[in-house]
């Protein structure tokens, strides 16, 4: 189970992680604890995957050019094509979701021109066309997403 | 902001993930043959001009029992968009919130909102509180959730 230590690494450090030279040393002083505590802690929510990264996370479109793309794919074709959409450098999340639409992933490609050009070779290899819907605008509002984390 | 090529390496050798040690930033430092105080100063610089957004330890939703992740689509009009937008956006559960273009006939919807329950019922009261929200400036609306993960890598650039 959880510890109140995992609890606040979790909450607390989803917007502000430090950025120093001993960032582990400056949770450790905010919460009362070691860093050796932090370090484990931190250890214990990556190795069971609750955290899935500590790092920047890099704005949409800020660098390099991407987009959120969805296909509506024949139940019986479908692990095919996931599994070579799958297989793209390029791609990062690619959800299978209840719709006609029913495969959705996001491109990050280095400018326009690649974007376009993988998404070209994406719809020659599966044989399917792909919607392209990027961004216009973000409504982003810097408040973490607050987890509950008692039951 | 600009960003150079050594931005470029930064943000390649980070974006994975810090490693896991007392001193992070220096390790990154040593493996790009830069110093420590130039890895801190570029991701400050980067931070300030909103390339970076945040650094953050990322929370696996689904490992911590938010199952339910749903793609909620609305169609609202485009003049009333981005009031729309924030105010959704500002809802405590919405962990994601953007205006995307429509592909008519076939996809309506031009705001998109994501939502995270631990259950189905948690996932549709959240939807219920968008709508009520969005009241008669949502002409219709619909929730996808995602039946399987097929791939989930956090955002990459290549070189």
């Amino acid at each position: 189970m959880l510890s109140s230590l995992h609890k606040q690494l979790l909450n607390n450090y989803q917007q502000d992680f430090p950025l120093s030279p001993t960032p582990y040393l400056d949770i450790a002083e905010q919460l009362g604890v070691t860093e050796d505590e932090v370090l484990a802690a931190f250890q214990v929510l990556s190795e069971q995957q609750m955290i899935s990264r500590i790092g920047p996370v890099i704005a949409p479109n800020k660098v390099g050019s991407s987009a959120l793309v969805a296909m509506a794919v024949p139940e019986v074709e479908l692990p095919r094509v996931a599994e070579q959409i799958s297989r793209y450098s390029e791609v990062n999340h690619n959800y299978e979701r209840e719709n006609r639409f029913n495969l959705w992933f996001v491109l990050i490609a280095n400018d326009e021109r690649h974007l376009q050009a993988v998404i070209e070779d994406i719809e020659q290899q599966t044989g399917f066309n792909a919607m392209l819907l990027p961004m216009l605008a973000d409504y982003y509002i810097n408040l973490g997403f607050e987890l509950n984390l008692n039951d | 902001m600009v960003l150079d090529a050594i931005d470029r390496q930064i943000i390649q050798a980070t974006q994975a993930g810090l490693p896991l040690v007392a001193e992070p930033y220096l390790a990154v430092a040593n493996q790009l043959g830069l110093s420590e105080q130039e890895v801190l100063h570029r991701m400050a610089d980067m931070l300030e001009a909103g390339v970076i957004r945040r650094i953050a330890a990322v929370p696996n939703h689904y490992k911590l029992g938010y199952r339910f992740n749903g793609m909620t689509v609305w169609d609202v009009d485009d003049q009333q968009v981005d009031r729309l937008g924030q105010q959704v956006a500002e809802l405590p559960f919405v962990s994601h919130c953007y205006q995307r273009p429509r592909y008519l006939p076939e996809w309506p919807y031009n705001l998109f909102a994501m939502v995270h329950g631990k259950t189905e019922q948690d996932a549709e009261r959240q939807v219920a509180i968008i709508a009520a929200l969005l009241g008669a400036n949502a002409r219709q609306h619909s929730v996808l959730y995602s039946s399987k993960i097929l791939k989930k890598t956090g955002l990459r650039i290549t070189g």
